[in-house]
């Protein structure tokens, strides 16, 4: 009985991952109604308790992909996974006014190359205050930390030990998770209500998990300005790190 | 019909993404430059014309509204299938560079944001403006 309930719904992952993830939101949005008088919104704390399920998931199974890797709930990682997020993302930008983008296009191209050069010259510090002393290891670690894609790219094209890598990987899913929390607790004090702040934010932080769910949880009409920066940065990191940014690293150390 | 509107979605998706693509190759990275932006701004293009020539039913309209409807779930999924675990595990120096990394661009947000003029107002208060615009927010989505 139990086994062929366990794998009826692995065969029908999505559809179970729907269900997980409706029940999520209810339980979500009921907390927040009831805890917190609708202080912290209803979204932040269904994304927060995605974080701790997939902390939770990750440490029984051993696996990379959170919850995802548990059997029963194996369909998260479809729901959540590049493909339908990007759709989703995209599908949020109908509506928005281009005037709105326009204005604060050049600002937000400012933001990019500002968002990436702090991220990286902080993982660059952090890696020296550590005691990495050879570039390439610098440069991996501070790849890592503008997004945990740039990380691995950039150690891989260098040639970085394998433990290096895994330790930009760490440094970006840092950066992507504490941006899910704390954007929406810190979103009033840099005045993150508006679509130029939002675009801005979207161009500093850059790290899309991190800006989709951060905005998310703050206010999802900023999702499309965010995220439409943000969708540069990866691209941009990767075009960088390895190239003008090594040399910079090499030429200090 | 709904799946017009699902198709069209897909449609700008496929084209941003190959434009990303081209684009990454241009500059010689193995990676998609800015495919998912460029399809936000096809989407809001083209969904703009056909609105313009009211050619833009309703039905067509909610197969976009629903992904757009579904986009907090779907983030909500995103969460649960992130490897906490690893970035828990990482070591020291992954978390401060991670935390320190965010602390600056969070600061630097209202710095490049400059003074509120005109174009920086905040978004309208939903319809109900009693309520606290947080949770207006999810009943203008749902």
């Amino acid at each position: 009985m139990n086994d062929s309930i366990v794998s009826l719904v692995d065969k029908y992952h999505l559809i179970a991952a729907f269900a997980v993830v409706g029940l999520t939101m209810y339980v979500a949005y009921w907390l927040s109604r009831h805890l917190t008088a609708d202080r912290l919104h209803g979204s932040a704390i269904a994304i927060i308790i995605g974080l701790v399920l997939a902390y939770v998931g990750g440490i029984s199974t051993g696996g990379s992909k959170g919850l995802s890797d548990v059997t029963l709930f194996s369909g998260l990682g479809l729901m959540g996974g590049g493909m339908l997020r990007d759709l989703a993302i995209i599908a949020t930008a109908y509506g928005v006014r281009f005037q709105e983008i326009k204005k604060a296009g050049l600002r937000g191209v400012i933001a990019l190359f500002l968002g990436v050069l702090v991220s990286f010259v902080a993982g660059a510090v952090v890696a020296v205050g550590f005691g990495y002393t050879d570039p390439v290891d610098i440069t991996t670690i501070a790849a890592g930390a503008v997004t945990y894609i740039v990380g691995p790219v950039t150690g891989a094209t260098l040639g970085a030990s394998s433990e290096v890598i895994a330790l930009s990987i760490a440094a970006g899913l840092v950066k992507s998770i504490l941006t899910m929390i704390a954007t929406p607790a810190t979103a009033r004090l840099i005045g993150l209500d508006n679509p130029r702040s939002a675009m801005i934010f979207g161009g500093l932080i850059g790290t899309t998990s991190g800006v989709a769910a951060g905005l998310a949880a703050t206010d999802a009409r900023l999702v499309p300005y965010g995220a439409m920066t943000a969708t540069f940065y990866t691209g941009l990191g990767i075009l960088l790190a390895p190239t003008v940014l090594f040399l910079a690293v090499r030429a200090l150390f | 019909m709904v799946i017009y509107g699902v198709a069209l979605l897909a449609g700008c998706m496929l084209v941003g993404l190959i434009i990303g693509d081209v684009l990454g190759q241009l500059l010689g990275i193995s990676a998609n430059l800015g495919g998912v932006g460029i399809a936000m701004l096809l989407l809001i293009f083209v969904t703009g014309y056909l609105k313009d020539r009211g050619k833009l039913p309703e039905a067509t309209e909610s197969g976009i509204n629903f992904w757009n409807a579904m986009y907090i779930p779907i983030v909500v999924a995103m969460a649960a299938s992130q490897n906490v675990a690893a970035a828990f595990s990482g070591g020291l120096v992954a978390i401060v560079a991670g935390v320190l990394a965010v602390a600056l661009g969070l600061a630097l947000v209202p710095v490049l944001t400059g003074k509120k003029g005109d174009d920086a107002r905040p978004l309208d208060p939903p319809a109900s403006a009693a309520m606290p615009p947080s949770r207006a927010t999810t009943s203008d989505r749902s």
